[in-house]
């Protein structure tokens, strides 16, 4: 069953030009799917995932969740950014927690939900530490936390990893897929890496630059953990890799 | 020797030699006492007004309107600066007319202060509150464009009222931009409060220069700036604390 679908969706952006980001994409997310959007910078990814989360709206077409058309953010629908987004001035734990106090929670039920989370990403011994006292991984897993705590039905992740060290990002990415099994989201992760994409999703959005559209979409059916070095992950690299011209 | 012991030695060895250097160009020059006293002169004078409790009289006095002037000016300028930080419509109707306020001298206000409020503390509060007000409420404006767009985006996603954006996120981002603001505000507020005090006032530690100087009283014209600036150093130092710790609470980083 379908939980995003866009129809048609073109955005421009008004400035000095007007420029079209992206043109006519037509594509829809079922429930619980871990969903890749791959393409290289400007091709308007980053806009795809602004018009899921509600920050911006279509110039064309339509974006709906659960069969209701997205006017702006809601809780059933967290973004992830790169930067992470956390306020310094709060610790691990009041940082996990913002969401279920703007929310409205009482302050006993905040602590035990947060503290569920902060133990599902491995951050429990942390809690009261300062953010700036923590890696740039952490902090994402912080971030995550945070997310999940408010129980969405969708994460949407802007290269949630992108600032990491590739040996953080590889650890992460493995737990973000355990987190997934286990809290029965649906994702949306948008990357330019192509291994990443390989590795996390059911399927993989590929993307074209000027003005972002949408070239195809590609199951990746390999039974997971995966083995991004296997013959099976190197045939979809290859298709991949004509897609954007650089077989 | 440690770091600490110098910056407090070094700055008194300074300060020592600047006295002896005062005094050497009184000898050399035969210069009157009643044109430049000596700093001993000077010393007599003041433990004469300590003493006599005339210095804690008007000390009191000009600290008294600075304090309410300010104080005053922070409560008006602050909540206004943040709404005209977060309402376009507000900061572009609004800011070239503050812009243009601000550059008029606040002692050009004595005359009308005087005539709205007669002597006595009143216009001196009120001529404290126009020096503290606009820089207050225009620094308060501008520090709404160091929240990090990044962190609205997160509080609007997780469903926020206007007012839990404002209490949640910004105000405690802008929080140490407000408080470098109210610190440099303060700061000019008591340069302005003694050039008040001589022109239009009868107490403060500006009127006793200036009636110091009726008397020809040099020594005590001295006294009375040496003490003004203790008090502002003072003043600063004390800010600069309070600047610090609410930076640290804030996990503030320039």
């Amino acid at each position: 069953m379908s939980i995003i679908e866009l129809t048609k969706v073109s955005k421009e952006f008004n400035g000095k030009n007007t420029t079209l980001a992206v043109e006519d994409i037509s594509l829809s997310i079922k429930e619980g799917e871990f969903f890749c959007i791959l393409g290289p910078s400007g091709c308007g990814k980053t806009t795809l995932l602004n018009l899921m989360g509600g920050f911006d709206v279509p110039s064309k077409g339509t974006v709906s969740v659960g069969g209701k058309l997205i006017k702006q953010p809601n809780t059933n629908y967290i973004s992830v950014f790169q930067q992470y987004g956390l306020l310094p001035w709060r610790n691990v734990i009041d940082n996990v927690r913002l969401g279920l106090e703007i929310g409205g929670l009482s302050y006993q039920e905040q602590i035990e939900t947060t503290k569920h989370y902060l133990s599902l990403v491995g951050l429990e011994k942390v809690q009261d530490k300062a953010i700036n006292e923590l890696s740039g991984g952490m902090k994402q897993r912080v971030a995550i936390a945070r997310a999940l705590a408010v129980k969405p039905k969708i994460l949407l992740m802007d290269e949630p990893f992108g600032a990491l060290d590739e040996m953080t990002r590889l650890k992460l990415e493995k737990e973000l897929l355990r987190i997934w099994k286990q809290e029965n989201v649906t994702i949306v992760f948008v990357t330019h890496n192509i291994d990443d994409a390989i590795y996390l999703s059911d399927r993989i959005a590929i993307m074209g630059n000027n003005p972002g559209n949408l070239k195809e979409i590609i199951d990746v059916s390999i039974a997971r953990p995966r083995d991004i070095t296997s013959s099976e992950a190197d045939s979809i690299k290859k298709r991949i890799f004509e897609l954007f011209d650089i077989s | 020797m440690p770091h600490v012991l110098k910056k407090i030695i070094y700055p008194i060895v300074a300060f020592l030699l600047l006295l002896a250097l005062w005094q050497g160009v009184i000898e050399i020059t035969g210069v009157k006492t009643s044109l430049l006293p000596g700093p001993l002169d000077v010393l007599a004078a003041l433990t004469d007004v300590v003493e006599s409790g005339v210095l804690f009289e008007h000390a009191l006095a000009s600290l008294f309107r600075v304090a309410m002037g300010f104080l005053l000016a922070t409560i008006f300028a602050v909540p206004l600066g943040l709404l005209m930080g977060t309402r376009k419509f507000l900061h572009i109707t609004l800011d070239p007319i503050l812009q243009g306020i601000r550059t008029i001298s606040p002692i050009s206000w004595i005359p009308l202060a005087i005539l709205w409020f007669g002597i006595g503390d009143k216009p001196a509060i009120f001529i404290i509150f126009i020096t503290a007000f606009f820089p207050i409420l225009l620094s308060t404006a501008l520090s709404i464009r160091h929240v990090d767009p990044l962190l609205l985006r997160v509080g609007t996603n997780f469903g926020a009222t206007q007012k839990q954006l404002l209490f949640k996120i910004i105000l405690p981002a802008v929080t140490p931009y407000i408080v470098i603001g109210l610190k440099i505000s303060l700061g000019v507020s008591w340069i302005i409060v003694v050039a008040a005090e001589m022109v239009g006032m009868s107490s403060g530690l500006g009127y006793m220069i200036l009636d110091a100087r009726n008397f020809l009283r040099t020594d005590l014209i001295i006294a009375g700036m040496f003490v003004i600036g203790i008090i502002g150093f003072t003043l600063d130092r004390l800010l600069t604390l309070i600047e610090v710790q609410v930076k640290r609470i804030f996990s503030f980083q320039d």
